[in-house]
């Protein structure tokens, strides 16, 4: 305060010296400008040092951003000490420990396995279809992914999801599920994400399968967007719409070949894939790309209700012939109930659904007589496959959820090919139920208990019993909705 | 020159409409009106009749905006005038105009979105008429397990600032948000980034970050506006963040800080007195949200019906907890609005004791709508009582 005053007095004395030179306006004019300075100046000054010494406390105290007596400015009780702190400041040079939100990255490691049986005797692939169920009576490991995410720069935020996974023959195998960064302030509501990335389509093709209500994917995904699911290295830019309710664009372009492209360029293992060989292709112009528009719009229907529903389609060549491509059109629907004083986020009711339609446009097959048995020549045509399932999940009480799934996929007609050669397998109907029940002992770990009642065309009635367990360590996961 | 134009919209040529001015009711008001238009038809929701639109006071902004839009873009297209290259020019030119004018309108108060009632309760005494304050937890609502709704998003993306605890407590549901909101104003160190928690002595700062001990927040427990002493502080942060904001009415948050800290000060030495026979009673709470509030009362709060932070009660624990609360002589049980009441009415019996419900937001519990001031005296209000009945619920 002393040092204000002085320099106050300094900055009214120093103009005084010279003022009969100057006319009075220009003189106070004068004045007031290095009065200001001044002022500015010793401002400047004092927040330094206050910083600085709240800096030193910080040190002294070792409690993160304390300010000097906040509490005794008002009243005369000085607070109790707290509980013993011994935290000290993070530095670069320390190891991130997991869960240390100090960090420049957030770890997380979710693990989930199963144990189970099924009667089927063709659980991989047969009744189970995605890449991260159940493959076999005993264990599976469905899936340990390691997720780092964090603030690249000002610019970007980035994230990867590393798979590790073993297969029935207890072999390792790695997946880069996702890696990409996202902008952070682009303008016009604007937002691009770019790397390695699930596809926008629907609602549990973004979803990692740790988050699902089920041990397993849904049959229509398995089928058409393939065992798991669609994504491909490329862009993705959205656009939030200024709308008085959420609604979004988004506009995905990837690669449309690989095994993540399944009704696309993929060349099925070598296999026949919907009756033909398919090959596999290097993208060489942009035709060769995988375009998926999306938009989704979400309502508060009550203040304990939501819906967010969407619609999406994915266009892209396939790899069964020159001039030929797949469309697969996709609907999806998502509501939740939760009451106002919900505890731990229950009791809540929700309901999921979604439907989708392929057509795939083949190319014709001339046959192959060498190969072993021979191939018969088919003609080409456009075969059209569809879908939907729909979910309800309870949480009825703290930590319990119970929930129900209806699945079912099936073709619009047989095909030509299949006139020729017999039923395809991955085109005849087949249905699905299955309850189940999932107790968290908390956000950090489940225990599932899931029933599924198989109907297949053809192949008749199975039933598998699956029990699931999960943890996670580290960064805690939030949960979009 | 956004200014003037929205300020010649709303003058009113008043000899002209007064007739008409006649039929406006308490409910309605003049939206627009066009000075060239000569004849109109009515009908529907607004009125066109001399091309003057009304609309019901209650249509809230966005809907006001749209009603605009429409009206203007109807005099471009039908008017018989637009004929000319000129005056089609001096029509598109409007067009523009209007669309200034709704992101005018838009900006005209500092929006602002806070994530819990309580910091929004402190946010609205600041900011008062000059702030838009919209909140996204509900106040009976565990502020751990908001849904990440898409409509925050939609409320994110066009704030001018967001006011969050920045202690951890809303880690669960924010961070989703904030991805899509995309909105950079809100960004880390920006001015529209307001963190409650700066100044605040957080207590329960955990030395090592061990979930075998609960779900614990690695910044200390961030229940930490149960002290009035750190609204106070919550206060002054919030109107140095408004006033980087909105410089014109610097002074404007200040007085209403000022007067808000006032009163506080002049209740606190009241509920202080109040809490005053029961220095050092045991305070038994279901979830660890109360450490603050009892350190400034001199209470106890050590007791809890969860063995661990975010871990619901056993048999065992509550067989614990009835033992221990006997041993203490504790009497009295607290219970938020969204955590089980039965159970600490299993307990209750077990003790004697009496379960008070209590609230950290305002609105939270009946009677505490008015805001932060209303909320603590009710705390202090309804726990005295308690206290002094000594236990005596049956």
């Amino acid at each position: 305060m002393k040092k204000f005053l002085v320099l106050v007095c300094f900055g009214m004395a120093m103009p005084m010296s010279y003022s009969q030179e100057t006319n009075q306006v220009e003189q106070l004019r004068l004045q007031l400008q290095q009065m200001q300075e001044n002022f500015d100046r010793v401002q400047r000054e004092q927040k330094a040092q206050i910083e600085l010494l709240q800096k030193k406390l910080d040190e002294l105290t070792q409690t993160p951003a304390a300010i000097p007596t906040p509490a005794a400015a008002i009243s005369n009780n000085n607070l109790p000490a707290a509980t013993p702190v011994q935290t000290s400041a993070w530095s670069p040079a320390n190891p991130i420990r997991v869960g240390n939100s100090k960090g420049y990255v957030d770890v997380s490691m979710v693990a989930t396995f199963a144990a189970g049986g099924s009667t089927a005797n063709d659980i991989e692939g047969g009744t189970q279809l995605g890449g991260h169920d159940p493959i076999q009576r005993g264990f599976t490991v469905q899936g340990a992914e390691l997720n780092l995410q964090g603030a690249v720069d000002p610019y970007f935020r980035g994230n990867a999801n590393i798979a590790f996974q073993l297969d029935s023959g207890s072999e390792s195998f790695v997946e880069l599920e996702e890696a990409w960064l996202e902008t952070v302030s682009l303008p016009w509501n604007l937002q691009i994400r770019a790397g390695q990335l699930l596809t926008d389509f629907g609602r549990i093709n973004t979803q990692h399968p740790h988050t699902w209500a089920f041990v397993d994917e849904p049959l229509v995904n398995g089928r058409l967007l393939g065992p798991d699911g669609l994504r491909n290295p490329g862009a993705r830019i959205s656009w939030l719409a200024p709308t008085p309710f959420y609604s979004e664009l988004f506009f995905t372009i990837q690669n449309s070949q690989g095994e993540t492209a399944h009704s696309f360029r993929n060349d099925n293992d070598g296999d026949l894939f919907l009756g033909r060989p398919v090959e596999q292709g290097r993208v060489t112009s942009v035709g060769d790309l995988l375009f998926t528009p999306r938009y989704a719009a979400s309502f508060d229907l009550t203040d304990n209700q939501t819906l967010l529903a969407g619609a999406s389609a994915a266009f892209g060549p396939n790899g069964s012939g020159a001039h030929t491509d797949t469309q697969i059109y996709g609907l999806d629907a998502y509501w939740k109930w939760k009451p106002a004083n919900a505890h731990a986020g229950f009791p809540f009711v929700s309901w999921q659904t979604e439907a989708m339609l392929r057509r795939y446009r083949a190319g014709a097959f001339a046959g192959d007589a060498s190969a072993s048995p021979a191939l018969n020549p088919i003609p080409g045509e456009t075969l059209t496959d569809w879908g939907f399932y729909s979910q309800v999940s309870w949480g009825f009480r703290p930590r319990w959820v119970a929930a129900l799934r209806g699945d079912y996929v099936g073709r619009t007609e047989q095909a030509d090919y299949e006139r020729i050669n017999g039923d395809d397998p991955d085109r005849l109907s087949r249905w699905r139920i299955s309850p189940n029940l999932t107790w968290y002992p908390s956000e950090f770990s489940k225990i599932r208990l899931q029933y599924n009642y198989d109907d297949r065309e053809q192949i008749g009635v199975d039933h598998s019993v699956w029990l699931q367990f999960e943890f996670l360590l580290g960064a805690h996961a939030a949960h979009t909705f | 020159m956004n200014l003037n134009f929205f300020k010649n919209l709303f003058q009113r040529r008043d000899a002209e409409d007064a007739k008409l001015r006649g039929a406006l009711d308490a409910n309605s008001e003049i939206l627009t009106e066009d000075n060239e238009g000569k004849e109109g038809k009515p009908g529907g929701w607004n009125l066109r009749m001399r091309k003057i639109q009304i609309v019901p006071k209650s249509f809230p902004h966005w809907l006001r905006s749209l009603c605009f839009l429409l009206f203007q873009f109807g005099s471009v297209f039908s008017s018989k005038k637009t004929t000319s290259r000129a005056s089609a020019i001096f029509a598109s030119l409007r067009l523009a105009l209007c669309l200034l004018f709704v992101s005018a309108t838009a900006q005209a108060k500092l929006n602002v979105v806070v994530t819990t009632p309580d910091l929004a309760a402190v946010a609205k005494e600041v900011g008062g008429n000059k702030v838009t304050i919209t909140t996204l937890a509900r106040p009976t609502e565990d502020p751990h397990f908001v849904d990440a709704k898409p409509s925050f998003i939609v409320k994110l993306s066009r704030a001018d600032a967001l006011i969050q605890g920045g202690a951890e407590l809303e880690i669960g549901w924010l961070p989703p948000l904030m991805t899509g909101a995309r909105n950079s104003k809100l960004a880390p160190g920006m001015p529209g980034d307001i963190r409650c928690n700066q100044g605040i002595r957080m207590l329960e700062v955990p030395s090592v970050l061990d979930r075998s001990q609960g779900d614990i927040h690695a910044a200390g427990n961030p229940h930490f506006l149960t002290d009035p002493a750190n609204a106070e502080i919550v206060a002054r942060t919030i109107a140095e963040a408004f006033a980087r904001l909105d410089s014109a009415d610097a002074e404007f948050f200040q007085a209403n800080q000022k007067r808000f800290t006032e009163e506080l000060n002049a209740k606190l030495a009241g509920w202080e007195k109040q809490l005053a026979p029961f220095k050092g009673q045991p305070l038994v709470a279901y979830h660890d949200s109360w450490p603050y509030f009892a350190a400034r009362f001199g209470l106890k709060s050590e007791i809890f019906l969860e063995p661990k932070p975010g871990i619901p009660p056993s048999p065992a624990h509550l067989a614990d907890v009835i033992a221990a609360m006997k041993e203490q002589k504790a009497h009295v049980i607290i219970v938020d609005p969204y955590l089980s009441r039965r159970t600490a009415e299993t307990v209750a019996r077990g003790t004697g004791a009496t379960v008070v419900d209590v609230a950290q937001f305002p609105g939270g519990v009946k009677g505490t709508e008015g805001g932060y001031i209303q909320l603590m005296d009710y705390l202090v209000n309804s726990i005295a009582k308690a206290f002094a009945s000594n236990g005596g619920s049956k």
